[in-house]
């Protein structure tokens, strides 16, 4: 309970020693863990001086090796190592199969919603593959820093869909961070580059990273960074150009669809380095060894490059021009345009979206490092090392929520691009006479029919009262936090009676399964879990207790008659002791609740005197 | 001090009225939520993140009511106690539903020509030309806020909906050969 940060400039709160934190870019390609140290942003290295951690995942019967080791042994050991997890994550098998049929993983059908892959290990779904990948990054910040990590920044596609972003949550509960917010990856690049910049005014940030693509057009003002509209496509990135590349050469070597995983991969591969190269030459070399053992070599060049992703890059101007358009501007009126992402190396790229917007586009941070500063930035603000900060992201819902009507069509609750957190209502009857349930249908989507929408959770309203028909009020409330997930609930009105449900996506985990994978993982480590739990509350007790203290030293007096002031003394003082002589997790967190509850009157009174002061200052008549 | 019964114009400590300062409601806007948003409540306890949900979500649903002219409008005959059921929404002016006849048809008539994007900007403008009309009549509506002038407005809201509908046809229209190209 940190009792609100709102500080006067100038006058600081209790001193608190720096909390640690850390933002963490996981990418399709490429990973980065970033955090604020001395002042500033930076991402950190491995032991060997790496910086960026290859987001592959190999599984072997000696234990899960990550990175650069994984990544080498991907075409020798294809079934057993996992790239590109983020593809994946959040996705039914059925989604997965209209990615491309490419992929060289052997799925398993199981009765659970999230696809598994068969490894010599086991089988694992993406989800845990990413928890791999942020252990790993989870722990280089640790030993980078010195310490445990309060909690992690991580941030996602803008145009993740519901699923996508609970089941990276997921991924970050099973690595065991804190995830203090998911922050949307275009916004943390407008971030990193904000700031730097000191730059006002209208921005776009194009963010073409190996298997996504974002646009965000975002205002900036007086630290403030609101995103006006967002799209892009969570399945279009730089593995599509290498894909393009890869086909052709099939084509042109004469090799088969049916062709082993480990030449697909080997093939993947030389498509990238020969896509990479070509942002410094017109032509490269290319040679394959073809299945039957003998060779083949061709050439690609700049231009026959271009016709094969000129298809693609036109998608994503196509995603520009509809950002635009929600938020209401024309492309003259956008500063500049920022590039994020490793595929806006390309040149062509470059040149396309330049020309679309009319200006020179912004290559001056590092594309691959730019979306981890920008999360290591607000993970120092959210962990509330800055408590005059004056930055805030106001972020938006990339995609419209919506339910299933009569005829399998959607009716819109929340259309894209509303700013979060949101909270929306609407009311539907009973078409039968006597009817006591109502099946709800929460989709995800642009297109009117359910059918063309992404299916996110189904429900039954049971026990509304029988009524002729039309007479229920069933009101449906979808509300968005802030990290962009959705809660839903409905409940029955005319007669008083409640019945709610919350939901949780499709395609995620269910909680038992969380549960069941968090117990294997702290096991298999050794780890004793009570003394685990202890740690945990006696740290929030000790945050709750400083954080109690400072507010009472800044405004106690203030806000407080002398009686109040004592029953808040009091509770303090209760849980104070109690942390002195309780060695029992759960009392302590019943103490910490207990003390929040009896305080409930002071943190609602200081927060109405923080807006009382945001709105100080102004004209008497301005409030007439 | 945050009174969630408050209405939007007393939230954001603005005059309640059809013409807003649009300037003041943005900056207010961001001042709040700068206090409200739950970034700022990220290390903070449950029950103040719970809190902070729900005033920034609060602040959020007022911002873009006021901000857009026809949810202000509506807003605005609701704070009067006029009715304004959208589903329902007619007029009777009949000049008015003739023109929107014409419209309709010009819009249809567009998806067949060779280089429909002249005509669709010039229906586009045309359209937020009359949407624009629309919000200066209610601008005259609510200053004289007289039964007969609020009546006015509830018929001005019911026109503004049908061209707004108008409107997103036009763009969805947009959109489709965007995605033809």
């Amino acid at each position: 309970m940190a009792l609100l940060q709102i500080a006067e400039p100038g006058q600081s709160t209790a001193p608190h020693e720096h909390r640690l934190a850390a933002g963490i870019d996981l990418g399709t390609t490429n990973s980065l863990v970033a955090s604020v140290f001395s002042g500033e942003a930076r991402t950190l290295a491995d032991d060997a001086g790496a910086h960026i951690l290859p987001s592959v995942v190999r599984y072997t019967p000696e234990g899960v090796v990550v990175g650069e080791q994984a990544r080498a042994a991907a075409v020798q050991d294809p079934h057993n190592t996992i790239a590109s997890a983020k593809r994946l994550i959040g996705r039914a098998i059925g989604d997965i199969k209209t990615l491309g049929d490419q992929l060289p993983y052997r799925f398993t059908e199981q009765d659970s919603a999230v696809p598994r892959i068969r490894t010599v290990a086991g089988d694992v779904s993406p989800i845990e593959v990413s928890a791999e990948i942020l252990k790993v990054l989870a722990s280089r910040a640790q030993q980078t820093l010195g310490g445990e990590l309060t909690g992690v920044v991580i941030t996602v596609p803008a145009y993740f869909d519901d699923a996508q972003r609970q089941a990276t949550k997921d991924a970050a509960k099973l690595a065991g961070l804190n995830v203090f917010r998911l922050l949307n990856e275009p916004t943390a690049a407008a971030v990193a580059y904000g700031l730097d910049h000191g730059a006002e005014g209208v921005h776009a940030i194009y963010d073409l990273g190996g298997g996504t693509f974002d646009i965000s057009i975002l205002r900036l003002n007086k630290g403030v960074f609101e995103v006006m509209a967002t799209g892009g496509d969570s399945a279009l990135g730089g593995d599509d150009f290498d894909r393009a590349i890869a086909e052709w050469i099939m084509q042109q070597a004469g090799i088969g669809d049916s062709a082993d995983a480990g030449v697909l991969r080997s093939l993947s591969e030389q498509a990238r380095s020969a896509k990479e190269a070509l942002s410094e030459q017109t032509s490269v070399p290319l040679q394959v060894a073809l299945p039957d053992g003998a060779s083949w070599q061709g050439e690609l060049t700049r231009d026959r490059f271009n016709e094969l992703v000129d298809p693609l890059i036109r998608k994503t101007i196509s995603a520009c021009r509809r950002a635009l358009r929600d938020a209401g501007i024309s492309a003259d009126e956008v500063e500049d345009v920022v590039m994020v992402g490793g595929s806006t190396r390309a040149l062509r790229v470059r040149e396309k979206v330049g020309e679309f917007f009319d200006t020179e586009p912004l290559v001056s941070i590092d594309p691959d490092r730019v979306v981890a500063i920008g999360a290591a930035i607000q993970a120092d603000v959210l962990a509330g090392n800055k408590p005059d900060e004056q930055m805030l992201l106001l972020d938006v819902n990339p995609l419209s929520l919506g339910l299933e009507t009569m005829g399998g069509l959607v009716e819109k609750i929340i259309p894209r691009n509303t700013t979060i957190p949101v909270a929306r209502a609407q009311e539907f009857t009973t078409f039968k006479d006597g009817q006591t349930a109502m099946a709800v249908h929460v989709v995800q989507g642009e297109r009117e029919l359910v059918a063309d929408c992404r299916s996110l959770a189904r429900f039954e309203l049971r026990g509304i009262p029988p009524m002729v028909a039309g007479a229920a009020r069933i009101r449906v409330t979808f509300s968005v936090d802030a990290d962009g997930l959705l809660h839903v609930e409905a409940e029955e009105q005319s007669q008083g009676v409640k019945a709610s449900v919350e939901v949780k996506p499709s395609y995620g985990l269910t909680d038992d399964e969380i549960a069941g994978m968090l117990k294997a993982s702290i096991e298999h480590a050794g780890e004793d879990m009570a003394a685990r739990k202890l740690g945990e509350q006696q740290v929030e007790v000790a945050r709750v207790v400083e954080a109690l203290t400072a507010a009472l030293a800044s405004d106690g007096d203030e806000l407080l008659n002398a009686e109040e002031r004592s029953t808040v003394d009091a509770a303090l003082q209760r849980l104070q002791q109690a942390a002195q002589t309780s060695q029992d997790a759960d009392q302590l967190k019943a103490e910490i609740e207990a003390l929040e509850k009896a305080c409930d009157f002071y943190v609602e009174r200081r927060m109405n005197s923080g807006i009382h002061k945001a709105m100080a200052g102004h004209k008497v008549e301005e409030f007439e | 001090m945050f009174d969630f019964s408050k209405n939007y114009f007393d939230l954001f400590g603005l005059p309640v009225a059809f013409l807003i300062d649009t300037a003041s409601l943005a900056e207010r806007y961001r001042e709040l939520q700068r206090v409200v948003h739950p970034d700022r409540y990220a290390s903070a306890s449950e029950q103040e993140q719970r809190l902070a949900l729900q005033q920034a979500t609060m602040v959020n649903e007022a911002f873009e009511t006021l901000r857009d002219p026809l949810k202000r409008a509506v807003y605005l005959l609701q704070l009067n106690g006029v009715d304004t059921n959208q589903e329902t929404a007619t007029t009777r002016d009949g000049a008015f539903l003739m023109q929107q006849m014409e419209l309709r048809e010009a819009l249809a008539e567009l998806r067949d020509l060779d280089d429909p994007y002249p005509g669709l900007d010039r229906l586009m403008a045309q359209i937020g030309g009359l949407i624009k009309e629309q919000v200066a009549q209610l601008a005259v509506q609510f200053e004289s806020g007289s039964p007969e002038q609020l009546e006015a407005a509830r018929e001005s809201v019911s026109k503004m909906q049908f061209l707004n509908k108008l409107h997103s046809e036009a763009e969805a229209l947009e959109a489709e050969l965007e995605e033809m190209i």
